[in-house]
């Protein structure tokens, strides 16, 4: 069946331009976007089989280090479950996340804060959901770091996640925060969410019940990607 | 009272922000040894059928300035309109092609580039044919939600313009931001403007 993905709500989404994060003004598009529906090309998308998985690819304590060396920070485990506006498990769904180390410091060319580099911190991994969408990784507490925007706008503490499921109607880049975390209200990106409810749908809770003891605190994090229209009755309408 | 639909609404997006690259093309950033390669850096992957040409392009901002921490994804049908997808349900797709490539902007001149094939037609919602075109989609530093936008090809004038999409849109002035610059032997230029006159169509994906 063909049905096609049910549209995006742009109103739940950051709009284009929001002048609070001055990047986006000479960047994000003025004109309103051509809408049409989803076709075969947005309806598929590459397979990402588990076999181009190395072994610790989602375990950034590890995947960086060099000999017994870990990662410096509070350990973590991120996990959840990737799932479609209908409730329904998307499962081998591409997840792509990248970090600051403990001290707010990304490894990056381009970046200049400083906070030092962790020498055993490379700042990425990635895994793909199972049979049910569901997703798990390791890694440290990024530290919250500064931005040059305002004189002094500092990001919270957040993973950085990009995620491919079934095509690129289901292609979605954000970013996951942690409960609690007081600046999640003091910044200018997160704020280009329209709503106080959308921003809480990326705040990650403390999840005691996973958390590994003497070991890694855990967060839970379910991400929604767009659904699928699902009926018996699959008709379409010239020109629709 | 009615009964509650409880449908979930889609995680709202984020920036890719400035490094974008750490998570998706970490050996372009310089983390190597974590990955073997960068995901989607080679399109072709064995003897491939049809026409092989390369794809180049930069995206533009409002000021006429390059980005230069930009990511670009391309997904598009093989040469015989089929893709590589489980999705696929008309035939099969070559097996030396994948259909999607993804690139980093160039830290200096702004410039991606794709090795690929010209992609086949694909047909519309409606049986109607599509013209040729590759999909692609943007993220950087300042966008808040990834954009979708195709490059159609120049030399296919007579689909373009019988093209369903290319059709609907309002002010027919724009469709010429969709259509790539032939730069000859099988080189393709598209330069995507996110604002100013020439802003490029985006779609409602
Ligand atoms: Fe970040």
């Amino acid at each position: 069946m063909t049905n096609g993905y049910v549209n995006r709500d742009r109103r739940w989404h950051p709009p284009s331009i929001t002048p609070d994060y001055k990047t986006s003004v000479a960047r994000g598009p003025r004109h309103a976007p051509l809408s049409f529906p989803t076709t075969l090309v947005e309806e598929t998308g590459p397979v990402f089989g588990h076999d181009m998985l190395g072994e610790r690819d989602n375990d950034l304590i590890l995947n960086f280090a060099s000999g017994d060396g870990m990662a410096i920070g509070p350990r973590i485990i991120v996990h959840g479950q990737v799932r479609d506006e209908f409730g329904r498990g998307v499962p081998g769904a591409l997840i792509e996340v990248w970090q600051a180390n403990a001290g707010g410091r990304y490894r990056h060319k381009k970046e200049s804060y400083l906070a030092p580099l962790d020498p055993n911190f490379g700042g990425c991994g990635r895994c793909i959901s199972d049979e049910q969408g569901f997703y798990e990784f390791r890694t440290i507490m990024p530290g919250p770091y500064p931005w040059p925007n305002t004189m002094n706008d500092w990001r919270p503490a957040h993973i950085h996640f990009s995620i491919f499921g079934h095509g690129f109607a289901q292609r979605l880049i954000t970013q996951m925060y942690f409960e609690g975390d007081p600046l999640i209200w003091h910044c200018p990106i997160v704020d280009t969410i329209p709503t106080r409810e959308g921003i809480e749908s990326l705040v990650a809770a403390l999840d005691m019940a996973r958390t590994v003891p003497m070991d890694a605190r855990a967060y839970k994090f379910d991400i929604t990607l767009r659904g699928r229209r699902q009926t018996m009755f699959e008709n379409r309408m010239e020109g629709l | 009272m009615v009964q509650p639909l409880s449908y979930l609404k889609e995680s709202p997006s984020q920036t890719a922000g400035p490094y974008v690259h750490i998570g998706c093309t970490p050996n372009f950033a310089e983390i190597e040894g974590v990955y073997p390669q960068d995901l989607g850096h080679e399109m072709i992957t064995g003897n491939v059928q049809g026409q092989r040409i390369r794809i180049t392009g930069r995206v533009i901002d409002g000021t006429g300035t390059p980005l230069r921490d930009a990511l670009v994804e391309i997904w598009q049908p093989d040469a015989a309109g089929l893709f590589n997808s489980p999705a696929e349900t008309r035939g099969t797709a070559d097996p030396n092609f994948t259909g999607w490539g993804r690139c980093a902007s160039d830290m200096t001149t702004g410039e991606f580039a794709f090795d690929t094939v010209k992609p086949g037609a694909v047909p519309f919602v409606d049986g109607r044919m599509q013209a040729p075109h590759v999909t692609l989609w943007i993220v950087a530093r300042g966008i808040n939600l990834g954009l979708h936008t195709r490059m159609y090809f120049p030399d296919e004038a007579d689909a373009n313009a019988a093209d369903p999409i290319l059709s609907r849109i309002e002010h027919q002035a724009r469709v010429k931001t969709l259509i790539g610059a032939d730069k000859g032997d099988g080189h393709y230029h598209f330069d995507i403007r996110l604002q100013g006159h020439n802003e490029t169509v985006f779609f409602d994906i």
